[in-house]
């Protein structure tokens, strides 16, 4: 159970195994509605769904305006997603986190 | 299950707001204590995969799909404080620019997708650490137990929310019975998908995981005794 990975190849490994979900296999997504928005047909209330503020953005539905191919379409914007995500959380993670003893920046 | 704008009426959405801002500033402060220069990093991949992982609906019979929610699998990786923070953020990118859920929905998307699913998730979890062997082997089935009950509670804590707040007349029952019965499957998925990454995790880096670290030192701790 020794540790064979070092942390900076986890998270490349980690990174890499992110960008196949979000940029490849999300093309092989199930397009049927999710539970709640069956369920919602189904009894009845999804006619109260209204449309997001947000649904002329150019990656709404995650599908990339302008991007004709559908396989590219979804791609790109699970790729962007990804970059978005990884900045703002590890950016988020970093500033916040515990400053030990050793680090040396005080920043 | 993200909730669109219009589900829920204006009072519901802003008290799912209130209990979303309270909850991510209780995380904020918590988050502190489970991140350090190594878990920063990790907690930004774990929220990222998150994020990745959830553009992948998978069927579920009857026209039905589910995809993960990842609450308990990242409070098990990364502490359940950090937990909420990464699905805060994946809320607000798929809401922001993504249009998956709505903006007046947020607060309920964060209190569903972000609290309650971390709450129900690491608390089964670590019931279940505590009364199974002190072995890193027990890190994932727990987590997908975890993982397994938290996608139900979910979707009867929006029942609840919509039998206050729902704005169609339609009957409760039915929609807690077709919501518990959709997300026990949808479970069940996120269940199978919550154990093989913490068990892949295990693998090769049990350290980096928040929640196997007390198993971890419990055994370091013996080695330790045993030299002296």
């Amino acid at each position: 159970m020794t540790a064979k990975l070092s942390t900076r190849a986890f998270l490349g490994i980690g990174l890499l195994v992110v960008l196949l979900v979000a940029g490849v296999a999300s093309y092989y997504a199930s397009a049927h509605p999710d539970g709640l928005e069956y369920v919602a047909e189904r009894t009845g209330f999804l006619d109260s769904a209204e449309d997001s503020p947000t649904s002329d953005s150019p990656l709404a539905d995650y599908q990339t305006r302008g991007v004709g191919d559908e396989r590219a379409s979804v791609a790109v914007a699970g790729v962007v997603g990804v970059g978005v995500m990884a900045l703002v959380s590890t950016g988020l993670f970093w500033l916040i986190r515990r400053r030990g003893p050793n680090a040396s920046d005080g920043a | 299950m993200h909730v669109p704008d219009g589900f829920l009426d204006a009072p519901t959405s802003v008290a799912t707001g209130v209990v979303a801002a309270a909850g991510v500033a209780l995380a904020l402060r918590g988050a502190r204590r489970e991140l350090d220069d190594r878990a920063a990093p990790m907690a930004g991949l774990v929220a990222t995969f998150v994020f990745a992982a959830q553009m992948i609906n998978f069927p579920v019979g009857a026209g039905t799909s589910g995809h993960l929610m990842g609450g308990a699998l990242a409070a098990v990786l990364v502490g359940p404080w950090s937990a909420v923070l990464c699905l805060t953020v994946v809320l607000l990118v798929q809401a922001l620019l993504m249009a998956d859920g709505g903006i007046t929905a947020l607060g309920t998307n964060i209190t569903l997708i972000g609290i309650v699913t971390v709450a129900v998730g690491w608390l089964v979890f670590v019931g279940l650490r505590a009364v199974l062997p002190k072995r890193a082997a027990v890190v994932a089935p727990a987590a997908a137990v975890g993982a397994l009950l938290s996608v139900p509670v979910a979707a009867t804590v929006f029942t609840l929310l919509f039998s206050v707040g729902g704005t169609a007349p339609v009957d409760l029952a039915t929609v807690l019975t077709a919501m518990l019965a959709w997300h026990t499957v949808i479970g069940v998925g996120e269940a199978v998908v919550t154990g093989l990454v913490v068990a892949s995790v295990i693998a090769v880096r049990p350290d980096l995981v928040h929640g196997a670290r007390p198993l971890l030192q419990h055994r370091e701790l013996e080695i330790r005794t045993a030299v002296a």
